[in-house]
């Protein structure tokens, strides 16, 4: 079943015909991703050839949903009009959207998530700066590589890409139920308790990773949330420990103010509800084989 | 990008808030002209991004031109906690008799704005939210609504701001919201925001951060960078569209993807706690692509930094394959001897994921001296370590 996509996800691409949304598209339809359309209003009515797939171009969000059922957006717009992308989706009420737009004003994120909210919040974002969701051998919206992993039990949420594929890498033998990219701008849509959440809902994952890093207290704020509502085994990853304050380490969010935001704290605040926190990446691969292997 | 205090006093001015008239000077000839331009008494202030200036003697009140070229002698060059003074800012002064504090910013786990606002300012905001917590008022702002009128006496009245003042501050609230949206701000402190004895509100000093994801929107916040302050590596690596960040250890760092780059700089540190102390000498994420142009020029940086001893090129292939990656570490090492840059440190490659039989192939069939390929990051970490012990 896995959280938010599923196979059953109808994926329609704002930006499909942009030479990354193009790329993307072509990727996620390899992956099995039930990609049904694109939307840029300069070239609605047109389709668009994806090595034998003929995917019609909408002018609207709106008006792909009501022609096909879309049920999930992944938006590739350039930085300045993502806003103006997500609010459409939001217009359109479509229950996903995904921005995988990187280098996206944070007062732009602000703006739309206000919106969204004051809409309702029907529509579920993920991101900005964020590689995506995938839940493997079902759907796979974004950019993450649909290959390293097939499906199984774990749940993963994530600010980092490569960090995602990285342990999606290690633990392939397992196997995922869905790794979320939730991206590593200041304000995101989803965060890490959304997913925690979802993941603890979900009757087809059993253990969850969660990856953090420098910057915000998103993962002190998920500790809290751990000890009050999962009951599933969590094991946690937090990177930057050696990263110096004040400096913006890659990730617009990834940067630690004062004293605020340092790796310690997050690890330590994970450790006291009882996660347990890998020093590498491979480390905590391993501590998340050995709690699946005694199961 | 954090401005300096004069950066942001000209901003509220260009806004239309009330600041004190001034302007900055890089030499005492400069403060000279800008002395007899405001004439009388004016403060000096050095122009550095750390607190605690006016305890080192960087802030000194001077008397008509003569004594502010000796004031503004005294304190360009001087060093505050590490931080060269290359500026001065010279303003008229003021007669201030209350200190109150305001400010905007983001708050992150709200995924808001923030106002922050107090009777109590002129001093460090967060002891006073801890000493007397009721003098600090906290207010969610909805970034589609912004700050209007009522909003911002709402505010005011909630801070208990003084009847004679809550007219001015609801205006400087107003501009000083329409200046935080306007620049793309996610930052804009003002203590003390100053009422003087005359009653007249100023803004007197300026922290201000401004949001570089915003900069297509803003071609003049470039000007803002202080060149004089920036590292010539990190200069150099901007110029070629690389995220680098210039840190204070040995081991040169090359991957994709920012999590995977701060990741490897913490496993290199462990590893360097068993080698001497090793640490890692830089921030570089080259992102997805990695041609071997990118790479060329990654570790072109990366190697004109004199104290890295080895390098670790750590690249975990997603959308890019293992086999492109290794064809761009070879013929970056061609491309840089080409340049007349020839390598000569060691570099420790760790090649996983899409394709990585095929790249780890392509680095051994290169039978290159320098390349070191280890399979798994920790390995690979331990391993660069151990060579940038040896060459320091």
């Amino acid at each position: 079943m896995a959280i938010w996509l599923t196979k059953e996800s109808k994926v329609i691409v704002q930006g499909m015909t942009g030479s990354e949304g193009s790329k993307h598209t072509r990727r996620m339809l390899a992956a099995g991703t039930n990609v049904v359309g694109g939307v840029n209003p300069r070239k609605a009515g047109t389709t668009v050839d994806f090595d034998g797939a003929e995917l019609p171009v909408f002018a609207s969000v709106a008006d792909a949903m009501k022609e096909t059922g879309a049920d999930v957006t992944v938006i590739f717009v350039p930085p300045q009009f993502t806003r103006g992308a997500v609010v459409e989706a939001i217009d359109a009420e479509i229950p996903l959207a995904v921005v995988i737009t990187e280098g996206v004003p944070v007062h732009d994120t602000a703006a739309f998530w206000a919106y969204n909210v004051s809409k309702g919040s029907k529509t579920r974002i993920i991101g900005p700066n964020c590689p995506g969701i995938a839940s493997p051998g079902a759907s796979n919206a974004g950019i993450i590589p649909a290959d390293i992993t097939g499906t199984g039990r774990i749940g993963l949420v994530s600010k980092s890409g490569t960090l995602t594929y990285q342990m999606m890498y290690e633990l392939r033998d397992i196997g995922f139920s869905t790794c979320v990219g939730i991206g590593g701008d200041p304000i995101i849509g989803t965060t890490h308790i959304d997913a925690l959440a979802a993941f603890e809902a979900d009757p087809e994952t059993d253990a969850i990773v969660m990856i953090g890093e420098i910057g915000g207290d998103a993962e002190e704020r998920a500790a809290e949330f751990i000890k009050a509502n999962v009951t599933k085994p969590v094991v946690g990853y937090i990177a930057g420990f050696t990263a110096p304050p004040g400096k913006t380490m890659g990730h617009a969010g990834a940067i630690i103010s004062g004293s605020a935001g340092t790796a310690e704290a997050k690890k330590e605040a994970l450790e006291a509800v009882g996660v347990k926190v890998g020093k590498t990446p491979t480390e905590t691969a391993k501590l998340m084989r050995e709690l699946m292997s005694g199961r | 990008m954090d401005l300096y205090e004069y950066q942001g006093r000209d901003l509220f001015e260009r806004h239309g808030l009330p600041v004190l008239a001034g302007g900055v000077a890089t030499t005492p000839e400069e403060a000279r002209a800008i002395a007899e331009r405001l004439g009388g008494r004016v403060v000096v202030k050095a122009q550095v991004k750390v607190g605690g200036r006016g305890k080192a003697g960087g802030v000194k009140l001077a008397e008509g031109a003569e004594e502010t070229v000796a004031r503004a002698t005294d304190i360009l060059g001087m060093d505050i906690k590490g931080h060269t003074v290359h500026k001065v800012m010279i303003t008229v002064t003021a007669d201030v008799a209350e200190e109150y504090y305001f400010s905007y910013l983001l708050d992150r786990a709200n995924r808001t704005f923030l106002c922050i606002a107090s009777v109590a300012g002129g001093m460090d905001i967060e002891q006073v939210a801890v000493e007397t917590p009721d003098k600090v008022v906290k207010a969610p702002i909805d970034a589609v609504e912004g700050v209007d009128e009522a909003k911002a006496r709402e505010i005011v009245e909630a801070a208990g701001f003084p009847a004679e003042v809550a007219d001015q501050v609801v205006e400087v609230a107003v501009g000083l919201w329409k200046a935080f949206v306007a620049e793309d701000a996610t930052l804009v402190e003002v203590n003390p925001l100053a009422k003087t004895g005359e009653g007249k509100l100023l803004l007197l000093d300026a922290k201000i951060t401004l949001d570089e994801n915003a900069g297509f929107r803003h071609p003049d916040h470039e000007a803002l960078v202080d060149q004089a302050t920036v590292d010539p590596l990190e200069q150099a690596a901007k110029e070629k569209d690389l995220n680098y960040v210039k840190l204070d250890g040995e081991v040169g760092i090359i991957g994709n993807g920012a999590g995977l780059v701060m990741s490897t700089l913490d496993v290199v540190a462990y590893a360097g706690e068993r080698h001497g102390g090793v640490k890692p000498a830089n921030f570089l994420d080259i992102g997805g692509g990695a041609s071997a142009e990118v790479m060329a020029n990654g570790l072109e940086i990366v190697l004109s930094d004199p104290s890295v001893k080895s390098v670790f090129v750590n690249v975990f292939g997603g959308i890019t394959a293992c086999d492109a990656v290794a064809n761009g570490i070879v013929q970056a090492l061609a491309l840089l001897e080409q340049r007349g840059e020839k390598a000569t440190k060691p570099l420790v490659v760790r090649l996983d994921g899409n394709n990585a039989e095929a790249g780890r192939a392509i680095l051994d069939g290169a039978n290159n001296p320098l390349i070191q390929r280890v399979d798994t990051m920790d390995g690979a970490a331990e391993k660069a370590a151990e060579l940038a012990a040896a060459g320091v």
